[in-house]
């Protein structure tokens, strides 16, 4: 008990924000970045996967839903490799590991997030499309003014719970030594050689308080969806899918 | 940017020895860390739907850890922190034999254990309580009703999720080379920095890994509609 203690007393800096402000930034700090930039670059991408998913015409429903399979069926750490090696192709220059986890994450969220939003619009009743495009409301004006609006209000929680499987998923820029907070504790790890559980032990506490607390706050939340939803439009019959159906990620 | 891409490469040399090992300990790892997750998933589900308090409280911890610390700590906690613990000779014991199969199966399995459990929870959660009320006053025990009243329906029930999860345990025993389990990914590392035959190495390894997953999916709902429980 007492290394612990001692151990978090003197890295306690570098866990938090790595060799800042003297070198780079790194630990949680990089960590949050990460899942921050990550889930919010991926949302409008995957409002257009999910869109697409569900439009009625097939050559967009096709790639969106190979897309999505693909993301699927293989793993992070494949994807982080594939970005590793094809950006700097693609432009020209080689990019920093935060710019590859950064790129690997957007593509793999999207994809999640897609199918947390599709289950946001096709949870909505039929009722609501037809009623907005019978009183003249356009296929655009309906799905930006009628259905996105409930759909991803409804989603809030799902997405909470995507932003926390995020979080575990920066884990993976150890790979490439990104210097997230994975990174730090395996640092400290190499320093130090003989605490081995009492660093990794460190580690998933930190992760665990940010994401614990986190799903914590998406299950309040879902409960005052469902109540919101419960006592007034009842009847429709509008679902939120649960946050426990959609977790799907590590 | 067209590279000529040629496959050839993979039946070079060493490279088919390799990649069948990879193959084969991914398999294994999967098939392994699968069986303990379930067994893990039916006994805290078990426990979780039980009267005691206890035992409910110890199961939400073990979900929560589980769920709420990225499988990569959790496989390193086991790896590099656990042997640390251990008396001695244990530990040259395992400095000796090849350990990092074994933790990381353990980490993996017990990990999906406590998603596995949820899942079944969620099927169990399902069934009416008057079912197991009714087979208790047939005279069956709680684990009989447990076991031939409740589990099948709710496994049905929870079949989708336990596919997507089945899905991501396949997945997630790639993050095994971190420790150096010389399965698929590994090897695929291996020989990519050999040959430097980047895509067709990644190509093959992409594809086997989605190739597989479709199978699981494939496999599950073949298996939902094949066990699907009739309306009369």
């Amino acid at each position: 008990m007492a290394d612990i203690f001692s151990i978090l007393r003197d890295n306690w800096t570098l866990l938090l924000i790595g060799q800042y402000p003297h070198g780079p930034l790194g630990g949680l700090a990089i960590t949050f970045l990460l899942s921050v930039f990550g889930l919010v670059l991926a949302l409008p991408l995957s409002v257009a996967v999910a869109l697409a998913r569900v439009s009625p015409f097939a050559w967009l429903r096709w790639p969106a839903t190979v897309l999505i399979y693909v993301v699927r069926g293989v793993p992070l750490i494949m994807f982080i490799f594939w970005v590793y090696f094809f950006v700097p192709l693609l432009i020209g220059r080689t990019v920093s590991g935060f710019t590859t986890m950064l790129v690997t994450l957007v593509i793999y969220e999207a994809a999640y997030l897609a199918e947390v939003v599709r289950a946001g619009i096709e949870g909505l009743p039929k009722g609501q499309t037809e009623a907005a495009r019978a009183v003249g409301l356009s296929y655009m004006q309906t799905t930006f003014k009628v259905i996105l609006p409930q759909a991803l209000y409804n989603m809030v929680p799902a997405m909470i719970s995507q932003f926390v499987s995020t979080i575990k998923e920066t884990s993976l820029g150890y790979v490439i030594s990104v210097n997230e907070l994975t990174f730090a504790a395996n640092q400290i790890n190499s320093t130090l050689l003989t605490k081995p559980f009492e660093v990794f032990l460190i580690l998933a506490v930190i992760y665990f308080l940010l994401c614990f607390s986190l799903t914590q706050f998406a299950r309040s939340m879902e409960r005052r969806i469902t109540r919101k939803r419960a006592g007034t439009v009842h009847a429709s019959g509008i679902r939120a899918p649960t946050v426990a159906a959609l977790k799907v990620t590590p | 940017m067209s590279i000529p891409l040629d496959f050839s490469i993979l039946l070079r040399d060493e490279y088919p020895k390799w990649i069948v090992k990879g193959l084969v300990t991914m398999l294994e790892l999967t098939a392994l860390a699968w069986l303990l997750a379930m067994v893990v998933g039916i006994v805290l589900a078990t426990i979780r739907m039980s009267n005691s308090r206890w035992g409910q409280a110890v199961v939400a911890a073990y979900v929560e850890y589980h769920q709420n610390v990225p499988m990569l700590v959790q496989i390193f906690l086991w790896y590099f922190g656990i042997p640390a613990l251990l008396p001695g000779p244990w530990q040259q014991w395992i400095n000796a034999h090849s350990s990092e199969f074994l933790f990381a199966f353990v980490a993996v399995g017990l990990c999906m254990g406590a998603y596995m459990s949820e899942d079944l929870r969620g099927g169990i959660r399902s069934i009416p309580k008057s079912q197991l009320e009714a087979s208790r006053a047939l005279g069956l025990s709680y684990l009989q009703a447990t076991r031939l009243v409740v589990l099948p329906q709710a496994i049905r029930i929870a079949m989708p999720t336990l596919v997507n999860h089945t899905v991501l345990l396949f997945k997630n025993t790639s993050l095994a080379m971190t420790v150096g389990v010389a399965e698929l990914t590994y090897v695929t590392r291996e020989i990519e920095s050999q040959s430097f035959r980047t895509v067709e190495v990644y190509l093959f390894a992409t594809m086997v890994y989605l190739g597989i997953s479709l199978l699981i999916m494939a496999g599950g709902a073949a298996f939902e509609h094949r066990y699907r429980i009739k309306a009369r």
